[in-house]
């Protein structure tokens, strides 16, 4: 075990990942040996040459294609977009000619594409965003938002070796402001599994990503007051572990659904008509979001902390739902 | 590759069974019952056009691969999709390549080697490039040959494409099928450039003008195309010119063209000059002309009929193949609890 950062341990899995099968290479956006603008494929290039770890022209679009392609050959491609929000101009590639593509053609695309994502590190509306609800709509994806160093390349690892088109979407805020020990050799955390991050018995605090830390801020700022908040790291999206959800939900009889995503047209809203649909019987409680302000991106740091989800917004919601 | 008898005679035979595929998807399409269709959705045809898919799919090698366009019945059939398969996905069968998943020609085969046609047509291009970027990675000497129109001509993806393999010098040969229109929008409506293939010097690429009815060009020029990207030299953007003999799709009376256009193009018809060719050139016949027509008709009319017996897709089988189903017990759901819908990857 060695202590990671969280941007630390998705660079150890790259590393280990690319040593143990020449099929996987590296390509985005300055990310040779610049290493990335957060400094994640640092490394790659002086170790592993410019046929694995390469630069590309600032075209998502065409990195989008390169994996496809690439995967279709047979290759493990892992393509980054310098920002989850670039991701706009590769759509089409993406949605309309990735997600389909086993189901219409019977052919797996076994590609990774990691994607710096989410805010409050006052880059603005175009280096912020959460747009995993875009993706979660669209069958044939999977979605990957892991919280933990040990996750990041645990996860990672799995999601090279995945035979679908998978999306990293690494929580950017947390590159190096966590850290924990992680195993230095390969292993895979499967995905489709949430984790129970802390037990509890009153109320469920559904989440993933960044706000897995506080979600469990609040959750001790709750127990001061003697409510036993359990939450739940999703930790992939798609597949999503509706099981560990409703045998949650059986036990506390109230949840809350949070993302950093803006609320509305979220995945929280999603998961609660899942919850409504399947566990009618046992809330007790309305199931409530907590989630970004409806608005874009706003750069000032006033402006941010109001739009962003904070520990306060998510007392106020345990305390509505411990009303009933 | 020498111009053999031989040789001739192949590249109009599959223009003739390209032409009596589609016809046939024509006739289907204006008679057949509409409350109970044999073809689901539109016929989308290359009619006058197939020289370009003809020629240039010819050219390829087994290794090499294929990102097909709108009007490339003819590259399918020279990849060995046989006509059964192409009806059986006309009429959206189980048995189809899709599965009855996808209609008409929105299909591929990764066994031949045809990347799967998208309606968004420029993405296709991208992919090819990443297709070119494998097989460079892998030192495979193949190419990846792709097709557009000019309609598709002016999407991003396109140009973003263009240069992304202009850069790694990727083994490309990006072929623009001109057919002067996009669905109703005249190529004056379209862009400025006098060619297409002008463009390729703000890629820093060669580009190539070809006649787009001239199967014999289209071939050679597509085979000098490929000397060239196999070299290691980069893509190459070539143009060939031709004319949509029909509309858009079936459904498409393609009323806006006008009448003296296409009068002028059906002199050019390429099924017409090649038969001319082959009757100065070598020992073909219009006798031969008749045996050859009668004998693919045949062909086709068993080949519809064959593929209408296939049976539709069972409605349970809507949810599966969404993803890959694995079961090397990796990621089985570790309670034994009930997969939900979504996945669909454990036991």
């Amino acid at each position: 075990m060695v202590e990671m950062t969280y941007g630390g341990a998705i660079r150890q899995a790259l590393f280990t990942a690319m040593a143990a099968d020449d099929d996987v290479y590296v390509f985005g956006e300055d990310v040779a040996k610049f290493g990335g603008v957060f400094g994640i494929t640092k490394g790659l290039y002086e170790k592993f040459g410019p046929k694995r770890v390469k630069n590309t022209p600032l075209s998502e679009g065409a990195i989008i294609g390169e994996a496809i392609g690439a995967a279709l050959y047979g290759l493990k491609p892992v393509a980054e977009i310098q920002f989850s929000d670039f991701i706009t101009t590769a759509m089409s590639p993406l949605v309309d000619v990735a997600a389909n593509y086993h189901y219409r053609n019977n052919a797996s695309l076994p590609l990774v594409i990691r994607m710096p994502s989410g805010g409050g590190m006052r880059i603005g509306n175009f280096h912020s965003k959460c747009l995993e609800a875009w993706f979660y709509h669209v069958p044939g994806l999977k979605i990957v938002v892991p919280s933990t160093p040990r996750d990041a390349k645990g996860m990672l690892l799995a999601a090279i070796n995945d035979p679908d088109p998978v999306l990293f979407l690494e929580q950017k805020r947390l590159y190096y402001t966590v850290k924990e020990e992680v195993e230095e050799e390969y292993f895979e955390v499967p995905l489709g599994f949430a984790r129970t991050v802390r037990a509890g018995s009153d109320l469920t605090l559904v989440t993933y990503g960044a706000m897995v830390g506080l979600a469990v801020e609040a959750s001790q700022e709750a127990s001061k007051q003697g409510i036993s908040v359990e939450v739940i790291d999703l930790r992939t999206l798609t597949p999503l572990d509706e099981a560990t959800l409703k045998t949650s939900l059986a036990k506390t009889h109230r949840a809350i659904l949070l993302h950093e995503a803006v609320k509305r047209g979220g995945v929280g809203g999603d998961i609660a008509s899942l919850l409504i649909e399947n566990c009618f019987e046992d809330l007790a409680a309305p199931l409530l979001r907590v989630g970004a302000e409806f608005c874009p991106v706003p750069a000032a740091p006033t402006l941010e902390d109001a739009y962003l989800p904070s520990v306060e917004k998510v007392l106020m919601a345990i305390d509505r739902a411990m009303k009933y | 590759m020498e111009l053999t008898p031989d040789l001739l005679k192949t590249l109009y035979r599959y223009l003739v069974t390209t032409r009596t595929l589609e016809n046939r998807v024509a006739t289907i399409c204006q008679s057949q019952n509409a409350n109970d269709p044999l073809i689901v959705g539109k016929g989308y045809l290359s009619t006058g056009q197939e020289a370009i898919s003809v020629g240039a799919s010819v050219a390829l090698r087994q290794g090499d691969w294929l990102a097909v366009g709108h009007r490339d019945m003819g590259a399918h059939l020279v990849r060995g999709i046989t006509p059964q398969e192409i009806f059986a996905q006309y009429f959206c069968r189980a048995t189809s390549l899709t599965q009855g998943r996808d209609e008409n020609i929105h299909f591929g085969c990764t066994e031949k080697k045809i990347l799967g046609f998208i309606s968004h047509m420029g993405a296709s291009a991208c992919v090819a490039n990443g297709l070119a970027a494998a097989m460079k990675y892998r030192g495979d000497p193949n190419f990846v040959l792709t097709t557009f129109g000019d309609g598709a001509s002016s999407q991003g993806i396109v140009h973003e494409s263009l240069n992304y393999a202009a850069v790694f010098k990727l083994p490309v040969v990006f072929i623009i099928n001109n057919n002067r229109y996009a669905i109703s929008t005249p190529v004056q409506e379209q862009f400025t450039v006098k060619n297409l293939s002008d463009r390729a010097a703000g890629y820093g690429i060669p580009g190539m003008l070809v006649d787009g009815n001239d199967v014999v060009a289209v071939y050679q020029n597509t085979l000098k195309a490929r000397e060239h990207v196999l070299a290691g030299k980069g893509p190459v953007l070539m143009e060939c010119k031709t004319m949509r003999m029909c509309g858009h799709g079936t459904h498409d009376s393609a009323g806006y063209v006008p009448r003296d256009e296409i009068a002028a193009w059906e002199k050019r018809d390429p099924l017409l000059l090649m038969k001319e060719r082959l009757v100065k050139e070598i020992d073909f016949t219009e006798e031969a002309d008749k045996k050859l027509n009668l004998e693919v008709n045949e062909l086709i009319e068993a080949a519809w009929q064959a593929a209408a017996k296939g049976p539709a897709p069972r409605a349970e089988d809507l949810l599966t193949g969404v993803y890959t189903e694995v079961n090397d017990g990796r990621n089985d759901l570790r309670r034994g609890d009930t997969p939900s819908p979504l996945y669909r990857h454990g036991r």
